[in-house]
């Protein structure tokens, strides 16, 4: 009997020494990511395939960078910006984790931004699209896109290429009315008319409304942003009211038309052209090479979302190397800002001064290649900076 | 003046299949007293089972249809055997505690089984497109719905005016003790009307997912709109519903084409006034139990 609560002790003591022993050094050699994701409610697929380039950047490249080992924690946010907060901070206080990344939605990753400034842990944006997210903390880096990139571009596109009337069609959130402003702007600059404007309320179930106001505006073209989930509802109502046969184009920023979604829409989004930061069918090695990754490891052709998650683990990869290691805030949002690389997307880099992404914007038409929908590139605008902040 | 016509046609439409999906609502809520919130859920099931046969089966659209019918009123049957009959006489917080749980775990299950993408439903060529009709824009699917909608509305006046069926649920619902003793079998009566009830919401979840979008938040982002669907129409009998549904749909299109910057307040414009007008909707009666 007391035999065996010694021997217990002796054990207890022994684990209990181990423990102190090895900790320290465990916790030295581990560098911690905390991703926080949509993984359910409306945003999960945006959660799901960052998720996965992640776990794919990570099974190409091994999980150890400059003698550390790293560790990804992921939580689920349901893209619900007091949760985004209170995971953040656990994350940072309990977990001790060195970077925070992912924010599926834009008030995600302003939720998070006074976190990332007190206790100086870089906050890698992977998905969200505002202009003003890297401004309200220096320790925010971006390596998905912002509206104003796609948006303008495909604004100049537009005024340039015969189309003279446009009708807009935006939901009623904080992108939106980027995607909106950011149009407006460059296309009546180039001589367009907007001769109809229609803000949808973000929970709308059904377009007919809207699109037979479209309709009877007869605009050349229908400028459309509703979020990714939506745009299958969109163009199949669009094609339902026969705007497609009425030669009434769809251009947008990309979002509408999502790799992830584009086979479920249907021949309606044939035609449909929209300027993007990236395609699947986006013709480089890389890219093929990342398509047929991603799709041998999740079965699914990887959308825009992936490649921000994917160009994002690569950036704190990457800033680990430069500081050897050190996970020390401001030496890595150092190592960051002016990195250059060659993404799935085409050439990008981090702006120094505002540490968002530049990269290159395409012009792209919806087009049938071996029976599945693409969006096939056929116009390239360079090293696109973010124009919501070059112009102040 | 063609373009009204387009937008009445619309709003028609999405009245008639806003009435489908509430009335099995109106008929738990009002004729058996039960505040079912787990509606919409029901509608979902209906909605998903149609998708599955359809684009994973290869089923026929119409033949898919009935089956959506027929599977959540088995689902509401099996419920209510099992679940619900023990709420009846509980007070109406509770069931609505009770249901509201269900909703939840619905939409966690269905998140977990199919995804949480949007899901939509291979329609037979036939119903895609418009057709002009004297200049009006005429849409084959929801001229279908309006024409499968009309012919149930039809239907169910009749078995609740004229069959013998519906005079015992009216008996068993105005008074059970003595509905029973007249040999009237009321759990019978009132599980087979919730199966009812169950089925028309997951036909109407099936006739819904090209319009309104299918996902696994359906029974949530819809349960307003039921509603409001009763609470304008009143529950004590389906014509008021009926005529709240076509005119909530009606307003609603009209208000979004006409007053796009109101957006969605039209519908809710629309109730407040109404209520303020017959405080127990449309055809409510005042309540006499």
């Amino acid at each position: 009997m007391f035999m065996s609560i010694r021997s217990h002790m002796l054990l207890a003591t022994g684990a209990v020494a181990a423990m102190l022993a090895f900790a320290p050094a465990h916790a030295q050699e581990t560098v911690k990511i905390g991703l926080i994701l949509p993984m359910t409610g409306g945003q999960a697929s945006t959660g799901k395939q960052i998720d996965n380039a992640v776990k794919l950047y990570m099974q190409q490249n091994g999980d150890t960078v400059a003698g550390k080992k790293i560790e990804v924690i992921l939580k689920d946010d349901a893209a619900v910006p007091d949760n985004t907060k209170r995971l953040a901070q656990e994350l940072i206080v309990n977990d001790k984790v060195n970077f925070i990344a992912g924010f599926g939605v834009t008030p995600a990753a302003l939720a998070a931004a006074p976190l990332a400034t007190q206790a100086k842990v870089p906050e890698i944006v992977m998905a969200a699209g505002t202009s003003i997210i890297t401004e309200r903390s220096p320790y925010i880096v971006r390596t998905s896109f912002t509206l104003a990139q796609s948006s303008t571009i495909i604004g100049d596109w537009a005024a340039k290429n015969g189309i003279k009337k446009v009708a807009t069609l935006t939901s009623d959130y904080a992108p939106g009315n980027d995607a909106l402003n950011f149009f407006k702007q460059n296309f009546t600059a180039g001589g367009g008319e907007i001769v109809e404007e229609v803000k949808v309320p973000l929970q709308n179930p059904d377009f007919a409304p809207f699109l037979q106001r479209m309709k009877d505006s007869k605009p050349d073209a229908v400028f459309v942003f509703v979020p990714a989930g939506q745009g299958g509802n969109f163009m199949k109502q669009y094609a339902e009211r026969g705007l497609d046969k009425s030669g009434i184009k769809v251009i947008g920023p990309g979002d509408v038309m999502d790799d992830d979604l584009l086979n479920g829409m249907g021949d309606a989004a044939l035609g449909t052209v929209t300027a993007h930061l990236y395609s699947a069918a986006h013709p480089s090695a890389a890219n093929k090479e990342f398509v047929a990754a991603y799709k041998k490891a999740f079965g699914s052709r990887p959308g825009f979302m992936a490649v921000g998650g994917y160009d994002g683990i690569r950036l704190i990869y990457e800033a680990l190397k430069k500081t050897g290691g050190k996970t020390d805030g401001d030496a890595l949002i150092a190592a960051m800002k002016g990195m250059k690389w060659e993404s799935p997307r085409g050439p990008i880099s981090i702006d120094p001064e505002t540490r968002d992404i530049v990269q290159n914007i395409y012009i792209r038409k919806v087009e049938k290649v071996d029976g599945e929908l693409y969006n096939v590139e056929f116009a390239t605008f360079e090293a696109v900076k973010d124009s919501g902040k070059t112009k102040k | 003046m063609t373009t009204l016509f387009t937008i009445l046609f619309d709003g028609v439409a999405y009245g008639m299949l806003l009435f489908v999906l509430a009335c099995g609502l109106a008929v738990t809520l009002g004729l058996m007293n039960f505040v079912n919130l787990a509606h919409g859920a029901f509608a979902m099931t209906g909605g998903y089972i149609c998708a599955v046969l359809v684009n994973n089966s290869g089923w026929p659209f119409f033949t898919a249809l009935p089956l959506a019918f027929v599977s959540a009123a088995a689902i509401g049957v099996l419920l209510e055997r099992t679940l619900y009959r023990h709420l009846y006489t509980r007070s109406h917080l509770d069931q609505v505690l009770f249901t509201i749980g269900l909703t939840f775990m619905s939409v966690a299950a269905v998140d977990y089984i199919m995804g949480s993408s949007r899901i939509f439903i291979k329609l037979p060529a036939a119903l895609e497109g418009q057709f002009d009709f004297f200049g009006v824009g005429i849409g084959r699917y929801r001229l279908m719905i309006i024409v499968i909608c009309g012919l149930l509305t039809v239907a169910l006046q009749l078995i609740l005016a004229k069959t013998r069926f519906g005079s015992r649920l009216r008996a068993a619902v105005d008074d059970p003790r003595a509905a029973s003793g007249l040999g009237i079998n009321v759990p019978q009566v009132f599980a087979f009307t919730f199966a009812f009830g169950c089925g028309l919401a997951g036909l109407g979840g099936a006739l819904s997912a090209e319009i309104l979008g299918l996902d696994p938040y359906f029974p949530l982002k819809f349960m307003i709109y039921f509603l409001i669907v009763v609470t304008v129409g009143g529950s004590s009998s389906i014509t008021g519903p009926f005529l709240a549904s076509l005119l909530l749909g009606i307003g609603d299109v009209a208000g979004k084409y006409y007053v796009p910057k109101m957006g969605p307040f039209v519908i809710y414009t629309i109730m407040i006034v109404i209520l303020i007008w017959r405080p127990n909707g449309l055809f409510g009666r005042t309540a006499t139990r």
